[in-house]
């Protein structure tokens, strides 16, 4: 215990200057004034009426991150019952995307889905009508999932690669059919990882800005522009910013610990 | 194939030589007390906003380093604010020797005491400079700054789409016939001007009733908006994505000639001219130093070769006079009476601009809230559910 302690300290280090006192910092600005510097709570009751902004951020998030785990579940799981060659293939594939620069993949779909872009040059070079493919907020759940798809395959993946053949055989031989041994054996199973690719991909989703800035249009301002606007504005106010990051953080960590109680709970069904 | 290597050569040799031809400048000696002081200046500018040597350009950091014998760092920031926010990590031990923001942002340094008084003793040039631009708004004095480049904004449209009947005022920003295929721009200000100008107003105004009423019209050009933007404008009006823009005129020109279909015209309103000037932060380690490059920039061959390749306009009279500027996007004088430049506003009124900017983009209407509400309301039905089937669970292997 000692030994593993003591190795874990230039991560430890790296928290307290990277983590820890930055977010210090943050509740700091939140919470203190711009013009005297004194407590108030002033910001973060400015913060607070941009709350129709947040939920459109979080249920934004919530489909993306629902759409992710609707692909990405039954992909891994057949990834993880091919031989070791095939899932070197597969996994190469899957992370192929993410060797590119986020912004140039992004990039990418705004040539791709504009009015004039391939998609709707192709369908007016055979005579259909045009659509309506970015400037929406599915534009932005697209660019959501094809950009932290990723990220739910790889946590799903590694943890269904350990269920045993056995384990599903053993279902089988018990009378279940392919359905139970779905619902009763690899579900559960499978839980903890739900639980992480749930987590990493719902929070890069629900703070993103770039990928509303550039396909969303008109009407997907989500609570990551309004947080890069008040650093990055005309205004430049800090302690707006650090109250509005302050919020996003909150309604995370609220989320984050009702996804917890299930990884609780489920482990202690299984290992009864 | 020997020939061809020959010629390439040869070819290379006589280009080499034009571009080695030194430039020439109105007092040599004056840069020559520069040399073996072992001095380093630190350049602060926009991106792409000085001519580099590419595309057979003068690179006019090259040319500055071999005549002064100064070292150049040379690098880019993105918008005034981000300027600013890096300056103000820096109070008085600046990173920069010199810094080119535009009008609104020096007057708030002004303000703010972040800029060094020039000493036009070092910097001759100067009377080069037109003295409509030498004394603008944001520094009356001309103390602080020494105009760089200017330009102004106005509206790119494509004559394929748009009817020429519609033109002529900022209202076709609003005109729902185009609904979907507008673009505005991404930060407040440059909106806010545009709806100000619209309603008659100053674009510099402090008053709160004219703001609200600005705030409303811009909530409504939401409606027929297609997207905020800012250098996405040139994808999107280069292949006809969208075919109304606001934009600076320079660049409206670089769009227009990639895309024969664009035009260009100053709503009757008026419109906002800005001007970027070179200053020099408190505290600069060798203000002497930057005041020869802020001359140098002012020598006539160097303003001409800048504006070229920038395509904004020159405030330089002499390099002016050398200069074809494009009728399609050079203001008249009568249209330049109407236009306005920006001046730094009061934080209480920057903080309203920027508050009602984002109620503007954020605001949801009725089909999406009922969307929101059906989404979360599934979101904790399912979290209910799952709750409840846990419960059950957990009695089951209780009994």
């Amino acid at each position: 215990m000692k030994i593993s302690s003591k190795v874990a300290f230039p991560y430890v280090l790296w928290v307290l200057f990277f983590t820890v006192i930055p977010f210090i910092l943050v509740i700091y600005y939140a919470a203190t004034s711009k013009d005297t510097g004194a407590i108030t709570l002033e910001n973060l009751a400015n913060a607070s009426r941009y709350f129709p902004v947040l939920i459109r951020s979080v249920y934004l998030a919530i489909i993306a991150t629902a759409i992710c785990l609707v692909i990405a579940y039954p992909l891994a799981f057949t990834m993880s019952r091919c031989s070791k060659r095939t899932q070197r293939v597969i996994l190469l594939l899957v992370m192929l995307p993410m060797w590119m620069n986020f912004l140039l993949r992004t990039y990418a779909w705004i040539k791709i889905l504009d009015n004039n872009g391939i998609i709707n040059s192709f369908l007016a070079d055979i005579g259909l009508p045009k659509l309506q493919l970015i400037n929406n907020s599915g534009a932005v759940v697209l660019g959501m999932v094809y950009n932290y798809l990723p990220f739910m395959i790889m946590p799903l993946y590694s943890i269904m690669t350990k269920i045993d053949k056995s384990v599903i055989e053993a279902s089988q031989d018990l009378g279940c059919n392919s359905l139970q041994v779905i619902t009763k054996t690899v579900l559960p199973l499978s839980f903890p990882g739900i639980l992480t690719g749930i987590t990493v991909t719902f929070v890069p989703a629900v703070s993103t800005f770039v990928i509303s800035g550039l396909l969303g249009g008109s009407n997907c301002f989500l609570i990551g522009d309004l947080i890069q606007q008040q650093f990055l504005g005309n205004e430049y106010n800090l302690h707006y910013g650090a109250a509005t990051s302050l919020m996003l953080m909150v309604v995370v960590f609220i989320s984050m610990g009702i996804f917890n109680s299930f990884d609780n709970d489920e482990m202690e069904d299984s290992m009864i | 194939m020997k020939k061809t290597i020959f010629t390439t050569l040869s070819l290379l040799f006589v280009l080499s030589v034009c571009v080695s031809a030194k430039v020439t400048v109105e007092d040599e000696d004056y840069y020559k007390k520069f040399r073996d002081k072992d001095i380093t200046l630190s350049v602060f500018n926009w991106g792409e906003y000085i001519s580099d040597g590419s595309e057979g350009s003068l690179d006019v950091i090259k040319e500055f380093e071999e005549i002064s014998g100064i070292k150049v760092v040379y690098s880019n920031f993105e918008t005034n604010e981000d300027l600013y926010a890096k300056m103000s990590a820096s109070k008085n031990n600046p990173q920069y020797d010199i810094i080119i923001p535009s009008d609104y942002m020096i007057s708030r340094m002004i303000n703010e005491g972040m800029l060094e008084k020039l000493n036009f003793k070092n910097i001759p040039n100067i009377t080069m400079i037109d003295d409509k631009y030498r004394y603008p708004d944001f520094d009356p004095k001309g103390e602080y700054s020494v105009p760089y480049t200017w330009g102004t904004v106005g509206i790119i449209y494509n004559t394929k789409y748009v009817d020429e009947e519609d033109i002529g005022s900022w209202d076709l920003m609003w005109n729902k016939k185009y609904a979907g295929n507008i673009l505005m721009f991404q930060n407040s200000r440059d909106a806010y001007g545009i709806a100000l100008k619209m309603l008659g107003y100053s674009l510099n105004s402090t008053n709160r009733d004219e703001i609200e009423e600005a705030t409303d019209l811009l909530k409504q050009q939401r409606s027929v908006n297609q997207a905020y933007v800012m250098d996405q404008t040139f994808d999107k009006m280069e292949d006809e994505s969208a075919y109304i823009a606001a934009y600076y005129a320079g660049d409206c020109l670089t769009m227009m000639e990639n895309n024969e279909n664009l035009a260009f015209y100053y709503p009757k309103e008026g419109f906002n001219v800005f001007i970027d000037s070179a200053c020099i932060p408190k505290g600069a380690k060798n203000k002497e130093a930057a005041e020869a490059f802020i001359n140098f920039l002012c020598e006539t061959e160097i303003a001409k070769a800048n504006c070229e390749y920038i395509s904004y306009f020159t405030p330089h009279t002499e390099a002016a006079k050398d200069i074809e500027f494009d009728e399609r996007i050079y203001p008249t004088d009568e249209q330049l009476g109407k236009a306005e430049s920006y001046i730094a506003l009061p934080d209480n009124i920057n903080s309203l601009y920027d508050s009602s900017w984002i109620e503007v983009r954020s605001s949801l209407d009725i089909s999406e809230m009922v969307i929101v509400g059906i989404i979360l309301g599934l979101a904790l039905s399912v979290l209910i559910m799952l709750t409840i089937l846990r419960r059950t669970k957990k009695g089951k292997i209780n009994y």
